[in-house]
Order: structure tokens, then C-alpha cells, then sequence
């Protein structure tokens, strides 16, 4: 069997890639998309932690993440469209008013 | 031997396809590569037995946020941005600070070793289907999570429309 | 009336009061009744306490009447140890002395209070003057009828005051107030060695009453020349010098011209000034004890005679020349007192005081008719318009210049015989009042001659209005010119067949057993003396003659030859200046010095105390404004300043946010990997 610990990692690795793509991409959609990269490597886990514990409620879980993420994507996504309409940039550095 | 080569080449190509995700420069390539990458992971719930959740995946995730993606990518004016910087100004802070994060991640791992292997299956319990198990917890253990499930996504449905709307002069 | 004979003060003293009070209201009239009716009472109650006095038992010289006890100053130890009750009273005392003085003063105020009904008529303050004339009665009868010398300084000062009020009485007049406190400032000189010698006196006697002083003097008790009675003596004369214008402290009485007339004649020649001359004849049993004391006297009054005689020649006021007259006159009276001739010296105090009131009474007589001139270069000719005064004048020229028969020829004569024969006297002396004689002849009828005699020199304006005085001024001038003409003859002397009643009169004041030994000379040498002094006044009157009569011219040449003598003399050898100099600016400096003290030292003190009051609430506002608000400010500065690095988090990007998120977390992972 696969160890557990293996997944774990798997996940890690995946979480960090989207750390990375949500620090230092400028696109907000790729911003947006890193952090669906992050959500995953979350299922990631709580699967294989459920597997482990041979419960099913981390799929459960999963489940919700998933319900989750997609209202958080629908919202993100109107939020870009109404951001674009105003600004006419998807670049997340360049929507700075909210500073000193 | 075979859930082991398996996981091997799904992981790789879920860790490959994420990296690709990242790092290109057209937003239409970014989201075809995060199919590709949500195609893997889905593969790996597989690999758990977690069938049910890959039929999810695949339907909502891929079917679903993924298209929405692409629509809302269209509508945005990719030309312009295509030509822009890619990389804030500040990746390689980063780059350096996540990179510390997996570095502790990893090392947690390590401490827990392998131990963390499958424990042996208790006698007389046969796994049940999995998806009549997550049918069953659903509507029975966490019924209250799924109708609040359920409300989050009407109010989700209903912030994305009005923030979406054109304004009426 | 011997027994209440303290009425005779106290009539003046109630005419005081009531121009003190109600003189205001009065009219003139009423003012004349009160004011001269009084001291008319004073004499006629004085009269009569004489004429009791006289009917006393003929050893009994001396009446004493005590009113109260003053001061009971209980049990008094002495200069050398014994133990004395020192006891002063009000008490009064006649004796031939006081007698004298009592006549003099009573006679010749009274006299010329009449005289100034009719001179101070015109003038305003009329209730004011007779006040203090009044007042000045009071006190010179307290001093001469005073039995102690405490009691007598009271009278002493008062006529101090009076004059003081009375040469200030046209006090609008800066140099008449000027005047007044000169007077008074001089007098208080001589009146601090009053003071001192009654001091001293108290200390070594153990009592201030005249009989008890003369009897432990004259008992012996005291070797002649003991230190005690010699400072007694010198400092009751400084007293003399300052109320007697002698010699240092004379300067106040030619300045005093600028009181009235009237107070020129009472005060500065018949009576206050000779209240000096009255104390050293009544101390003389002191003074006998004190040959020391008795040739400063002496010295002082020939120097003062001589001097003053000088000054008298060149002055061109017609009251300077009689002040400095005066002032010669008093000298001799000292100068004889000087040399033991006490009653000579009292003799020559009466007959000048009848005929130098007399001169000053005529003076003004001149001047009202006059219309207030003074100056004699503009008189002159005057002698058919004012009779009754140009004839009263003569009188009193011829008296004070020593004419035989006149008054004033046996009293100086007297003193001239004395201060030769007398073993206190010697040729110096008389030598010394030989040439004032001389001098005084000539300056008085220098004075006459000027006023009376020649063409007249008198303005065109003035002219029309000379007149003689009335009645209420003329007739005080024929009494007291009687008087000058007739008062020498109870001195007539004995050589030429008189007895002397007067010296007689005074012996008992005057005996002491101790003094000197008789002045019997040869009476040739008194005849010879004599007519030495008639002939230098006889030289004196033909100088006179010639140079105002005969060729008025020479005067000039003379004061043109000997330009720098004459302008030294006529400004009164500059003694004025160099007192000014020495003493009255350097009195000021020490004035101004304390003033200075007060407004730097004390007022800066107060305005210091109130500064640093001021300088506490700037100190106070200071760390209120800079540490209390100071620190508040601070803190909020801190608080900014900190507030900047504070503020470069806030980016508004909102991957700078997500990367702050990852920060933590790993931060917080660490903490926990590291505890755990």
C-alpha cells in the first residue's frame, strides 16, 4: 500500500505550488487558479487522511471544499468582471487604493 | 506495484501540470493545464477508492469552475495582459517564503516517517460502497452542513450576478 | 498776682488758641482786640508781679512757684557714682533777671503788636500773623520765666517754631520759606548742643533747676575747670551760637529780613535772639567754673561783632543792615558775658532792645511809606516827608552808636570798660570792640543819612504816595524811642556820679563768692576808655558825614579802588556758599543717597519679591508649556514616528496581504516545530 505519508507530501508539494502562484503571479485569474491548486491539494489530504482512518467523513469534507471553492470562484470571477469594468487591468498590483 | 507506479506518474504529472499552471503567460493555457492538473488529482481520490469524490471532481470542478473560468477569461481583455510583466516585482520574496513553508512541511513529514502506513483492516468490517457511505453520511450525519452547503451557494449565486451586473444609469 | 503768675504766658497763649481756632471768622477789629489786648493783659499782670516782687522782704531775692511735677524721674545715679533724685518741674521764677527779661519782652512785644495793627493791616492772613505772634509771646515767656532748663528749652524751641512760621509767613514767596527753614535748620544745630549740655547737665548735678544748679556750683563741689562743667558750658553756648546768631550759625539771620518788619523787630532783635545771652547769664555760675568756656564766649562775640559790623557796611538793604547790625550787637552782649560782666552784658540786651525795635519799627515805617521799597540807593531826602519817623530814627542811630546820654552809650561803654579790666578780659578784646564801635557808627549813620538826608534818590512813582504812618504806628515809635533815650540811666555809671542801680539790681543773680576778684582799676583808665569810645563813634558819625552828605561821590571811588575787598565783603565773605558747600549739599547728597537706598534697595526689594512672583509664573507657564505639553507632544510624536514603518505595510496590494498571511504561518509552524 501506498504510505500515507506519501499523499501528504504529494499535497504539500501541490499547496506550496500554489502558494508560489498566488504570491508572484500578477494575472488575477491565475491568482484565482492557484488558489483552486490549493483547495485540491487540501482534497488531497483529507482523502487520504480518510483512507487512513477509514472514516468517510474527510470525503465528506472534500465534498464541501469542492461546494466551497466553487462559490468562492463565482463570486472571485464577478468580482474580477465588475474589476475589469472599472480599472480596465487584471493585474493585481495595480488595484492599490485600499493604502495609506 | 501497480497503485505505486500509479500514484508515481499521477503525482508527477499533477506537480507538473500545477508548475505549468503558474507559469504560463496566456491565462487560456494556465486554465487547460489546471484541467489537466484537477484530471490528476481526480485520478489520486481514485486510487483511494474514493470514487464517488472523482465523479465530483471531474463533473463540478472540471466541468463546471473550469468553464467559468474560461468565460470569464474571454471577457477580460487578455491581448493587453498577454504583453505585460507576468512576475510581481516581489516574486522572489515569495518564491523564498513558501519555499520555507514546504521546507517545514516537509520536515514535519519526515519526522512522522513512514509511519503513517495503511493499519490493518479490522476483522468483519467489509468496506461498504463508497458512495452509499458518503450517501449516507451526507444525509444523515452532516444533513445541517449540506442545506448550509446549500444556502452558501444561492448566496454565491446571487453576490456573482450582482457583482457581475452592469450598472442601470 | 505773684501767685499766679503764670498767667502772664497763658494771656498770649489764649490769643493763640483763638487765631487758631476762630481767627478765620474775626474781623480785623476783633483779631486787634483779642490778639494786642492780651498781651496788653501780660504786661499789666507782669507790672503788677513785679511790684509784689519788689515787696518782698529785701533778702529774698528770688520767687519760685511750682505748678506741677513734670517729670519724676525717681532715683538717678550720676557721672561719678551717687545716687540724686533728678525731678523736673513746671515751675516759674522771678528773680532780677527774669524780672529784666519779663519787662523787656512783655514792654517791647506789646509795643510793637500796636505797631502791627497799623503796618500788617493791608495784608492778607492778618489773624494768622497775630496767631503766631501770640503763640511767640507764649514761648518766650516760658523761657524767661521758666525755673529749670528743661522748662526753659521748651520755650526755647517754641520760639524756634514761631520763628520758623513767622519769617515764612509770605510763605508764597520761595525765598521767604527758604528763609524760614534756613532759620529753622541753623537753630536745630545749636539746639542738639542744648540738648547735649542739659543731657550732661542732668548726669553730673542730678537736677536741672536753676537754684539747685548755682548752689552745688556755687558750693565748691566742682574744682574751676573740671571737664564736666567745661562741656556743660561749651555745649549750652553752642545753643547760644545758633539762637543768638553767633559765630558758626549766624548765616539764618540776614535772611530772615524776609519775614515782616514787625517780626524782624520783635523776634531778630529784641527778644528771641537775646534768649542766648539770657541762658549764659544764667548759667554764669557754670560758666565762672569754666575759664575755658568763658574765652570762647568771649572770642566768639568780639570775632562775631567785628565781622558782622564789616559785612553791615556795604549792604544796600535797609533790614540787612540792621540784622547784621544785630547780629554785631549780640556780639558784644556775649563778649561781655565772655569776661564776667554778666550784668553789663544783661544792661546792653535792654537798651538795644529798645532802640534796635526801635530802628527796625522806623525801617518799616520807611518802606510802607515807601510802598515796600527796601533798597536805600533809592531812598534818600527823607527827612521833612516822614518826621515823626526820620526823628525816632535819630534817636536810635545815635543811641546804638554810643552818643553820650543816649542809652546805648552807658551799656557799651560798660561792656568797652569791662572786657579791658576784667581778669577774663584783655587788650585784644577791647581792642577788637573799639573798632566795631567805630564800625557801627559809621554803617548807622551811613544807613541814616542814605534814608534821610540828601537828594532824593526815590522813584518818580513812588514819589507821590510817601506818607507818614498813622497814629498806631507812630506812637509805639515815640515810646520806644523814650525808652532809648532814657533806659541808660539806671546804669549810670559810678564814676561819673551814678550808683549803677542796675549792676546792684543784679548782683544777687550774679555774687559768687568764687569769681573773679573786683575789676577795680584806676578809675582813669574807665574815664580815659570812655572817651576813646566817644571820640571813634564821634570819627565814625564825621566819615559817615562826608562821604553821604558832603561829596556822596566817594563811596563809589572807594568801592572802585578796592574792587576785589569790596565784592567779597558785599557778598558776606561767601560763608553762605561755602556752608552750602560744605554742609547743606552734602546733607542733600546724603538725602538723595538714602532715597536712592529706599527706591533701589527697599522698593527694589518689594518690586524684586514681586518680579520673582512674576518670574515663578513664567517658570510655571514655561513647564507647563515645554515638559507637561512636552511629554503629551512627545508621545504623540513617538507614536507618529513609529507610525511611519507602520504605514509601508499597509500597500493596498493584495499580494503583499497574502504574502504577510504566509509569513505567519510560518512563523506560527515554526514556533510549534521548535516547542514540540
Amino acid at each position: 500500500m501506498i504510505p500515507t505519508s506519501y499523499y501528504i507530501l504529494l499535497g504539500s508539494g501541490l499547496f506550496t505550488i500554489g502558494v508560489i502562484g498566488v504570491l508572484t503571479r500578477r494575472n488575477v485569474l491565475i491568482i484565482l487558479m492557484s488558489i483552486e491548486l490549493i483547495l485540491n491539494a487540501v482534497n488531497i489530504n483529507l482523502v487520504a487522511l480518510s483512507q487512513y482512518f477509514r472514516s468517510v467523513d474527510g470525503q465528506v469534507f472534500a465534498i464541501f471544499v469542492i461546494t466551497d471553492a466553487a462559490a468562492g470562484a463565482a463570486v472571485g470571477l464577478g468580482l474580477i468582471i465588475a474589476l475589469f469594468r472599472n480599472k480596465e487591468t487584471v493585474n493585481a498590483d495595480e488595484i492599490d487604493l485600499l493604502k495609506w | 506495484m501497480l497503485t505505486l507506479t500509479a500514484f508515481g506518474i499521477l503525482s508527477a504529472v499533477a506537480l507538473v501540470s500545477g508548475v505549468m499552471v503558474i507559469t504560463r503567460r496566456n491565462a487560456i493555457h494556465s486554465i487547460i493545464w489546471l484541467i489537466v492538473t484537477l484530471f490528476a488529482v481526480g485520478g489520486i481520490f481514485l486510487l483511494q477508492h474514493a470514487e464517488f469524490l472523482f465523479a465530483v471532481q471531474i463533473i463540478l470542478y472540471v466541468g463546471g469552475i473550469m468553464v467559468l473560468f474560461l468565460f470569464v477569461v474571454m471577457l477580460v481583455n487578455i491581448d493587453v495582459a498577454l504583453k505585460e510583466a507576468q512576475f510581481s516585482r516581489q516574486w522572489q520574496l515569495g518564491l523564498f517564503t513558501a519555499v520555507l513553508v514546504f521546507a517545514q512541511l516537509a520536515y514535519v513529514i519526515y519526522k512522522i516517517g513512514t509511519g503513517l502506513s495503511l493499519p490493518p483492516q479490522p476483522p468483519g468490517s467489509e468496506p461498504a460502497h463508497n458512495t452509499q457511505a458518503i450517501g449516507q453520511a451526507l444525509y444523515q450525519t452532516y444533513m445541517l452542513p449540506v442545506e448550509i452547503a446549500s444556502l452558501l451557494l444561492l448566496v454565491a449565486m446571487v453576490g456573482a450576478v450582482i457583482m457581475a451586473k452592469r450598472k442601470l444609469e | 498776682m505773684l501767685e499766679h503768675i503764670w498767667l502772664i504766658p497763658l494771656f498770649p497763649a489764649l490769643g493763640a488758641l483763638t487765631q487758631l481756632l476762630i481767627g478765620r471768622r474775626l474781623s480785623n477789629k476783633a483779631v486787634s482786640a483779642v490778639s494786642v489786648g492780651l498781651p496788653g493783659l501780660s504786661l499789666l499782670w507782669a507790672l503788677g508781679c513785679i511790684v509784689e516782687f519788689f515787696r518782698l522782704p529785701s533778702d529774698v531775692h528770688v520767687f519760685n512757684k511750682v505748678l506741677y511735677s513734670w517729670l519724676p524721674a525717681g532715683a538717678f545715679r550720676l557721672a561719678d557714682g551717687s545716687l540724686s533724685n533728678l525731678n523736673v518741674h513746671v515751675g516759674f521764677q522771678l528773680d532780677p533777671l527774669s524780672t529784666v527779661m519779663l519787662l523787656v519782652v512783655t514792654g517791647v512785644g506789646f509795643l510793637i503788636h500796636v505797631y502791627s495793627i497799623g503796618y500788617m493791616g493791608h495784608e492778607g492772613g492778618y489773624y494768622r500773623f497775630f496767631g503766631y505772634m501770640n503763640l511767640f509771646m507764649f514761648s518766650m515767656l516760658v523761657l524767661v520765666l521758666a525755673n529749670n532748663y528743661l522748662m526753659m528749652f521748651v520755650g526755647w524751641e517754641g520760639v524756634g517754631l514761631c520763628s520758623y512760621l513767622l519769617i515764612g509767613f509770605y510763605f508764597q514767596r520761595g525765598s521767604a520759606s527758604d528763609a524760614g527753614k534756613k532759620a529753622f535748620v541753623v537753630n536745630r544745630i545749636g539746639d542738639a548742643g542744648f540738648l547735649l549740655g542739659v543731657m550732661l547737665m542732668a548726669v553730673t548735678f542730678g537736677s536741672l533747676d536753676f537754684q539747685e544748679v548755682t548752689a552745688q556750683a556755687i558750693s565748691g563741689r566742682f574744682p574751676v575747670g573740671s571737664s564736666a562743667i567745661v562741656a556743660i558750658c561749651i555745649l549750652l553756648f553752642i545753643g547760644a551760637t545758633g539762637k543768638s546768631a553767633q559765630i558758626p550759625l549766624y548765616t539764618w539771620l540776614p535772611d530772615a529780613m524776609e519775614g515782616p518788619t514787625p517780626v524782624s523787630a520783635l523776634i531778630h532783635a529784641a527778644t528771641m535772639v537775646t534768649a542766648g545771652v539770657y541762658m549764659v547769664a544764667r548759667s554764669n555760675a557754670l560758666f565762672i567754673l569754666a575759664p575755658t568756656a568763658m574765652a570762647l564766649v568771649a572770642g566768639i562775640g568780639a570775632a562775631t561783632a567785628i565781622w558782622a559790623a564789616s559785612i553791615g557796611l556795604v549792604q544796600n538793604d535797609i533790614k540787612r543792615v540792621l540784622a547784621y547790625s544785630t547780629v554785631s550787637q549780640l556780639g558784644y552782649m556775649f563778649l561781655a558775658c565772655g569776661v564776667g560782666a554778666f550784668g553789663a552784658g544783661i544792661f546792653h540786651l535792654m537798651t538795644h532792645a529798645f532802640f534796635k525795635a526801635l530802628l527796625f519799627l522806623g525801617a518799616g515805617s520807611v518802606i510802607h511809606a515807601l510802598s515796600g521799597e527796601q533798597d536805600m540807593r533809592k531812598m534818600g531826602g527823607l527827612w521833612g516827608r516822614v518826621p515823626t519817623t526820620a526823628k525816632t530814627m535819630l534817636v536810635a542811630t545815635l543811641a546804638i552808636s554810643g552818643a553820650p546820654l543816649f542809652s546805648g552809650f552807658f551799656s557799651k561803654d560798660e561792656i568797652l570798660w569791662k572786657a579791658f579790666s576784667s581778669p577774663y578780659g584783655s587788650l585784644l578784646l577791647w581792642l577788637v570792640g573799639f573798632a566795631t564801635a567805630g564800625l557801627t557808627a559809621f554803617y548807622m549813620f551811613r544807613l541814616f543819612f542814605l534814608t534821610f538826608a540828601g537828594q532824593s534818590r526815590v522813584p518818580h512813582e513812588i514819589e507821590h504816595h510817601i506818607h507818614e504812618s498813622p497814629k498806631v504806628m507812630t506812637i509805639p515809635l515815640i515810646c520806644l524811642a523814650v525808652g532809648a533815650l532814657a533806659a541808660g540811666y539806671i546804669g549810670w555809671p559810678k564814676i561819673l556820679g551814678g550808683s549803677n542801680h542796675f549792676e546792684h539790681f543784679l548782683e544777687p543773680v550774679f555774687e559768687n563768692p568764687r569769681a573773679m576778684p573786683g575789676f577795680e582799676h584806676a578809675w582813669q583808665s574807665e574815664f580815659g576808655l570812655m572817651l576813646l569810645s566817644v571820640g571813634v563813634a564821634l570819627a565814625g558819625f564825621l566819615v559817615a558825614y562826608f562821604w553821604y552828605v558832603k561829596r556822596p561821590e566817594t563811596p563809589q571811588l572807594v568801592a572802585a579802588k578796592a574792587r576785589p575787598i569790596y565784592q567779597v565783603v558785599l557778598n558776606k565773605y561767601y560763608i553762605d556758599e561755602l556752608y552750602d558747600a560744605l554742609f547743606v549739599n552734602r546733607a542733600k547728597n546724603l538725602g538723595n543717597a538714602l532715597a536712592a537706598f529706599d527706591l533701589g534697595v527697599v522698593d527694589g526689594g518689594v518690586n524684586g519679591v514681586a518680579w520673582s512672583t512674576r518670574m515663578s509664573g513664567e517658570v510655571s507657564r514655561f513647564w507647563d508649556t515645554w515638559v507637561i505639553d512636552g511629554l503629551v507632544n512627545v508621545t504623540a510624536f513617538v507614536v507618529k514616528v513609529m507610525s511611519y514603518p507602520a504605514k509601508l505595510i499597509q500597500t493596498g496590494g493584495v499580494q503583499t496581504y497574502a504574502w504577510m498571511i504566509t509569513l505567519g504561518v510560518l512563523i506560527f509552524m515554526a514556533y510549534y516545530l521548535v516547542h514540540f
